[in-house]
């Protein structure tokens, strides 16, 4: 108890003396999360929207296969991306390994199941609505692709939302594949697993309070977007 | 487009007759009613008449994907603003930019939602809703539009709204082939009827021969409001 509380203290000295220090690797963490989102949204959604419509052989695998990954152990894939980024692995060249780029890399790939095996969900609800409509008007798959990304876009911002929520509070991966290095790549979640094992608990739940309300914060901001833009547009 | 022609047209689903050796012809002309008890296989039929289904057996000419245009009974709108639900489809068919601004707004005009151009069209009411899925179709200056039951969910005021729209795509040439279980409706509108009984066609008669005298025994109890199925 006596652990709480003064951590709680000590979240609120973080925040209001602005550490410096703390301030950087918050801004790490939402960098690294932020980019991981947009590049896992540039190749889930689509993906998504595309198993929604398409019928073809082997989907029902495919779609069991994402439904799977989306449960893929963030260690396991971090491991896999360290294999892949080491100096001697098949992408090593690019000498991504602990930097921040290798774990963007590494979120991503965690997250871009999640958003396609959501939006599939979200949108294949739709498309049984659109789609005799759409093929009324001369509309494929394909082009329903669009049709429904954009259709669909505010059930979309919650499968975004998911997507952040997993990549921000995900350490394994980073850790394995970021290193953990002060001032480089150490995020929040890596910062609060150093400092439980060096065991300055108050700091760690400082670190976690913080973290939590950032998230927090992110998610209403994004549901009140959601709800203004629904009220005007329908 | 015109003619369309069906030919010995038969349509299973879940191993039950729908439709079974349906053969008609759709020439341009007054609006051609399609009627029958419910469960006769009218939304079928139009479906097979657009391209939206396939025969099993027999043949529909001309042999497109997709013929004219089609309203669905319950409308179905894009979650976008009522001008941009009447472009979508133009831009779709390849209809050029100028002429799609300028045939949206007479689109709108000309069912009175002009007001609401900027609206969310899912945010209109049923009758308005309606009336919006029939502009856009008619946006598209088909030759020929399959309405499923367009009024089967309005009130009677927004049902006239829709007729009168109805009447007046139909006064420009655009073959209106619809289906319909009100009688009502079918002699306010239709210039011929085809009546369709547990999938087959039993009558196709010009509509005043129909409802003065039809020639089957299943048309005459469906006049009279006896023949539930």
């Amino acid at each position: 108890m006596q652990d709480l509380g003064s951590a709680f203290m000590a979240a609120i000295a973080l925040v209001r003396d602005g550490d410096a220090g703390m301030l950087a690797i918050l801004g790490l963490s939402l960098r690294v999360s932020l980019a991981a989102l947009g590049i896992a949204a540039v190749v889930g959604l689509p993906l998504g929207a595309l198993l929604a419509v398409a019928r073809f052989p082997g989907r029902r695998a495919v779609v069991v296969a994402l439904n799977a990954l989306m449960g893929l152990p963030p260690v396991v894939a971090g491991l896999l991306i360290y294999l892949l980024l080491s100096r001697s692995g098949p992408l090593g060249h690019w000498g991504l390994l602990f930097t921040p780029g290798a774990m963007v890399i590494a979120q991503a790939v965690l997250i871009t199941p999640i958003l396609a095996a959501l939006s599939r969900g979200v949108l294949e609800a739709l498309w049984e609505e659109y789609a005799e409509a759409l093929r009324s008007f001369g509309a494929g798959p394909w082009r329903a692709v669009p049709t429904l990304l954009w259709d669909g876009r505010f059930a979309l911002l919650t499968v975004l939302l998911a997507g952040f929520g997993r990549a921000s509070a995900e350490v394994g991966a980073v850790i394995l594949v970021g290193g953990n290095i002060e001032g480089f790549t150490r995020t929040m979640t890596t910062a609060i697993a150093l400092e439980t094992s060096k065991g300055d608990l108050p700091l760690a739940l400082a670190l976690g309070l913080v973290l939590m309300v950032i998230v927090l914060g992110v998610n209403a901001l994004a549901q009140g977007l959601r709800d203004v833009a629904l009220r005007r547009a329908g | 487009m015109l003619p369309i022609r069906a030919e010995a047209v038969s349509y299973v689903a879940g191993g039950a007759a729908i439709l079974s050796g349906v053969s008609l012809t759709i020439t341009p002309g007054a609006p051609m009613l399609i009627l029958g008890p419910n469960g006769a296989g009218k939304s079928v039929l139009l479906r097979l008449l657009h391209g939206l289904l396939r025969p099993e057996a027999g043949r529909i000419t001309p042999a497109a994907a997709i013929r004219g245009a089609m309203v669905f009974q319950r409308p179905v709108l894009l979650r976008r603003s009522v001008l941009a639900n009447l472009r979508y489809p133009m831009a779709l068919a390849g209809v050029p930019r100028p002429a799609r601004v300028r045939r949206a707004e007479a689109a709108l005009a000309e069912v009175g939602l002009s007001a609401l151009a900027g609206r969310p069209a899912r945010r209109l009411s049923g009758g308005e809703q309606q009336r919006l899925a029939l502009a856009r179709a008619a946006a598209l200056e088909p030759e020929v539009l399959f309405l499923d039951e367009p009024c089967a969910s309005l009130d009677p005021a927004a049902t006239r709204a829709v007729e009168e729209i109805i009447r007046r795509i139909a006064a420009r040439g655009t073959k209106i082939v619809m289906t319909t279980h009100d009688l009502g409706q079918a002699r306010r509108l239709a210039g011929e009827v085809v009546f369709l009984h547990r999938g087959r066609v039993v009558e196709c008669a010009p509509a005043e021969h129909f409802f003065a005298g039809p020639a089957s025994v299943e048309g005459a109890a469906f006049l009279q409001g006896e023949l539930l199925w």
